[in-house]
């Protein structure tokens, strides 16, 4: 009934998106296991798992885009729940080490033995159960944006001062995190993994096997927020964006609305992160940075906001570009590329590629006088 | 034990030395150089002692050579290695043409360095430089040795410089307080000479008194063992208020240009920090031009710089508002990711253009030192900033207040569509606007050039501290702007000794964070009937 219900609303876009996340998640595996490397087709773990870091990230942008583009709310700590996410996998990962550390230590991991700490600390207990992890990549970001947002919502904080607020707690988050007295790997934070639930991490088929997960939780997240904005309740979202005061005086409770969307939006990137833990094989603080925030929107906004498929898409593009820039002789030039696209897509693009193409494509072929179609706010 | 052993054995053969030899001065000067060359530590120690008991004429400057590890001694003979590379020989004073052969310097230990100090202190009480006096009182007084008391008090009764007198007056009470067979009576004197000096050095002196003191005694140390503390602590406090004051001054300069196009425009300039960044390079060009050119002028480099930088800034300023921000007006969440834009190009452009690394700027002469004001110090730089905030402060004031731009700009923060109903050019407010903020930012560069890293970055460390002054603060006062700041900056070094650096920042982050729960607007917010602002 929750399949009917997704999919009932879903237009062509959103189906050609999901169709080619379907295929990717069959057959990029399937290419890597079984074409030989010598095939045309042959994809290689490298770029498979490059490809499964872009998803990741396409899934961030899903779960910002929910709280950006149809709610308005503009959070530069984005990045902090998709660390907590990525440090929640990060300690089931550190506990399945046991006791092949460098120390040999069947406990403790090896910072923690380095540091000369005599017991697990509480926060680490029940990380060893997978179950328990992934409740907590969930739990963690999810309460912490709960009870961010109760108090922002509730007392009305709006705008720029949200925007730097969230900033300013990814930005604690991160100093804390640097600290060796955490208990979280201070400055070189969690790697050298091992195993996920008994396959060897680096194994091409545990690989092939994180890719098309990440394939389906982008699918899953996709179609969760798909099934929020289409929905009544995504009406008067959508609503606050708009006009959030008059929204107020209509009678709706609109900090419920934001806490609600803002906390599934944390939940969604704190899964984000924990896909891309395995796939990276680290977690440390400069995952907080407030600059990595303030990416993810940028990613957003080219991708096209306020549609989902587009800020998965400005995810992935933005990163693909990233990567071919890094990788050559233009790898100093990146940041003035990256600048500049912030600066053009907000002043010539407001929605985004995606948003853009369709419209050029709504014109086509209409004669000159009629008014171009108002494209609606959102999808 | 055998050590003990030896000690002992080579006491007994010392004092029958010395009963040997006391009745001849040169043949005790004699077995000092004997000893030092022998290298031993002990034989060092007590060469060092003999040479001073003796007052022999080259005494200061074999025992500064020695402390300085120039002192040359072997079977050859003693000599002196001088600043200058040449040579002389300890016992006569006469210039050698090269160093004897067979001599290597003589070596220390903590032992040796402790009779070092205590003889450059004995040596030093009799120097006719009344600083050096207090200098030499001072060094006894930390090494409390006993065998300095006479020469010390012979001293007090011949000082007539104040502050060399009051330093004596501390080497003695340290003396008699650690001495063992000093009278109850001279203690307690002792005891308040200390008390009135109450410092660090001061505890630890009283700490030495001798276990076995009179129960009288012991208290008298407990209480001003407390009275020190007790003042240590207040010292300490007003340490950290200036430490905190010193670092509202850098947020204050650093947030003030912000919370001005902030107020005016609605928007947060993320490209502020490239600013102030900016102003620091201005400031590393034009030294570099000075020295090049005119090095006479460096001590005027800053006051150079000082407009360079309003302009350099400010033009770039003008030029982002008037390329970029002025398109996006309404939109403040897209003039957010905007500007962050330019804060990486500029970055970027800086860091090719200059390279990646720090760079060096120097500090002209009235800049650097520091002084003493009781038990605190203060450096020239931190209090040049803080005058220098509080100057542009005002200025900034007098500029909202007495000016016709400062007019409209309050205008305009009020109520734009009024003002420019009014007639008032808010595009040109807007832009004149921008370029104040970014130029005051520039001249926050040249304040921070003298305290900070000048690098690429530099902005970057400084931009989540002035949002959070901004908003702390709230926007449309610049008021609010200063309390903001030294609030943040006091209390930051405040929570510091209780948390700890990391721990107390991200205290404060929290507790800012908790206060816009409660005033969405900041501390001093303006008053409006409008819905959203």
């Amino acid at each position: 009934m929750i399949t009917r219900f997704l999919l009932q609303n879903m237009d062509k876009r959103g189906g050609v998106f999901l169709a080619i996340l379907l295929g990717l998640a069959l057959l990029v595996p399937l290419s890597n296991l079984l074409l030989p490397a010598s095939s045309p087709f042959h994809v290689p773990t490298s770029t498979m798992s490059l490809w499964g870091k872009y998803l990741c990230y396409a899934l961030l942008a899903v779960s910002l885009d929910l709280v950006w583009g149809y709610c308005g709310i503009l959070s530069l700590g984005h990045g902090a729940f998709f660390a907590l996410g990525g440090y929640a996998m990060g300690l089931y990962l550190m506990r399945q080490i046991g006791s092949r550390g460098v120390y040999g230590n069947p406990i403790l991991p090896d910072f923690m033995v380095f540091l000369n700490w005599q017991e697990l600390p509480w926060y680490w207990w029940g990380f060893s159960s997978f179950p328990f992890a992934m409740l907590m990549v969930l739990a963690v970001p999810g309460l912490l944006a709960f009870v961010f947002g109760w108090f922002a919502f509730r007392s009305r904080v709006t705008g720029v001062y949200l925007s730097i607020i969230t900033q300013a707690l990814t930005y604690a988050l991160l100093l804390a995190f640097f600290r060796n007295d955490m208990g979280f790997g201070g400055n070189n934070g969690l790697t050298d993994f091992k195993d996920i639930l008994g396959f060897n991490i680096q194994a091409q088929a545990t690989r092939a096997a994180l890719f098309s997960m990440t394939c389906v939780m982008l699918a899953a997240g996709f179609l969760i927020a798909r099934g929020i904005v289409v929905s009544k309740l995504g009406k008067v979202v959508i609503a606050i964006r708009d006009a959030e005061p008059r929204t107020r005086f209509l009678g709706y409770r609109v900090d419920r609305f934001k806490l609600f969307v803002f906390t599934v939006s944390a939940c969604m990137a704190g899964v984000a992160g924990a896909l891309y833990v395995p796939q990276v094989g680290i977690i440390n603080p400069s995952e907080f940075a407030p600059a990595n925030s303030i990416e993810t929107v940028i990613w957003v906004a080219v991708g096209g906001r306020g549609s989902l498929v587009g800020a998965a898409l400005g995810a992935v593009v933005v990163n693909w570009a990233k990567t071919l820039f890094t990788s050559g002789f233009m790898a100093p030039y990146w940041l003035f590329a990256l600048g500049g696209l912030f600066v053009v897509v907000t002043l010539f693009l407001p929605k985004g590629i995606l948003g853009t193409a369709e419209a050029l494509w709504a014109r086509r072929g209409k004669p000159d006088n009629a008014p171009a179609a108002e494209p609606a706010p959102a999808e | 034990m055998p050590i003990f052993h030896r000690l002992k054995h080579a006491l007994v053969i010392l004092v029958a030395l010395v009963a040997a030899s006391v009745a001849s001065f040169a043949q005790t000067a004699d077995e000092a150089f004997t000893r030092l060359a022998a290298d031993s530590y002990s034989d060092t120690s007590r060469a060092i002692e003999l040479l001073v008991s003796t007052a022999h004429p080259n005494a200061a400057l074999i025992v500064e050579a020695l402390n300085d590890g120039r002192l040359l001694a072997g079977p050859g003979g003693v000599a002196v290695k001088t600043a200058g590379g040449g040579f002389v020989d300890a016992k006569t004073g006469v210039a050698l043409a090269a160093a004897p052969g067979d001599v290597k310097p003589v070596r220390l230990n903590n032992a040796v360095r402790r009779a070092v100090q205590a003889a450059l202190g004995g040596l030093g009480l009799l120097n006719p430089d009344p600083a050096k006096r207090t200098a030499a009182a001072e060094a006894v007084f930390k090494s409390r040795d006993a065998g300095l008391l006479p020469i010390v008090e012979a001293a007090i009764g011949k000082e007539t410089n104040p502050r060399a007198l009051a330093a004596l007056r501390q080497a003695q009470a340290a003396i008699l307080i650690a001495k063992p067979d000093t009278q109850p009576l001279d203690r307690f004197a002792a005891i308040e000479v200390l008390r009135d000096r109450a410092d660090q050095d001061a505890l630890a002196t009283l700490r030495a008194l001798p276990g076995d003191a009179t129960p009288a005694l012991k208290e008298a140390q407990a209480k001003a063992i407390t009275a020190i503390e007790g003042r240590l602590k207040l010292w300490a406090a007003a340490q950290n208020l200036w430490y905190g004051l010193s670092l509202g001054s850098v947020l204050l300069l650093a947030a003030i240009g912000l919370a001005i196009t902030f107020g005016v425009m609605g928007v947060i300039n993320m490209a502020h920090g490239e600013m102030v960044m900016l102003g620091a390079y201005t400031t590393f060009v034009v030294q570099e031009l000075i020295r090049t050119n005119a090095p006479w002028l460096f001590d005027w480099s800053l006051a150079i710089a000082l407009p360079a930088a309003f302009v350099v800034a400010g033009a770039v300023g003008i030029a982002i508002e008037r390329g970029v921000i002025r398109f996006l007006y309404g939109r403040p969440l897209e003039t957010l990711l905007a500007t962050w834009g330019i804060s990486l190009i500029l970055q970027q452009a800086v860091r090719t253009a200059f390279g990646p690394t720090n760079r060096e700027v120097g500090a002209p002469s009235f800049m650097s030192g520091a002084f003493e004001l009781g038990g605190l110090a203060i450096t020239y730089n931190r209090l040049w900033i803080i005058v220098f905030a509080g100057l542009v402060f005002a200025a900034l004031l007098a500029i909202l207040k007495l000016t016709p731009m400062g007019l409209q700009m309050r205008a305009v923060t009020q109520n734009r569509r009024m003002a420019s109903a009014m007639g008032i050019r808010t595009g040109r407010i807007d832009a004149l606007t921008f370029g104040l903020g970014s130029g005051v930012a520039g001249l926050a560069g040249v304040a921070l050039s003298q305290i900070d890293n000048v690098s690429p970055n530099l902005g970057q460390s400084y931009i989540i501290d002035s949002f959070m002054v901004v908003v702390f603060g709230g926007v449309g006062n610049l008021w609010g702007t200063l309390v903001g700041a030294m609030t943040l900056g006091v209390a930051n070094k405040l929570l510091e000794p209780y948390a700890g650096a990391v721990l107390g920042k991200i205290a404060l982050l929290v507790c800012i964070i908790l206060f816009i729960q409660k005033r969405p607007r900041g501390l001093f917010a303006l008053k409006g009937r409008a819905v959203e602002a």
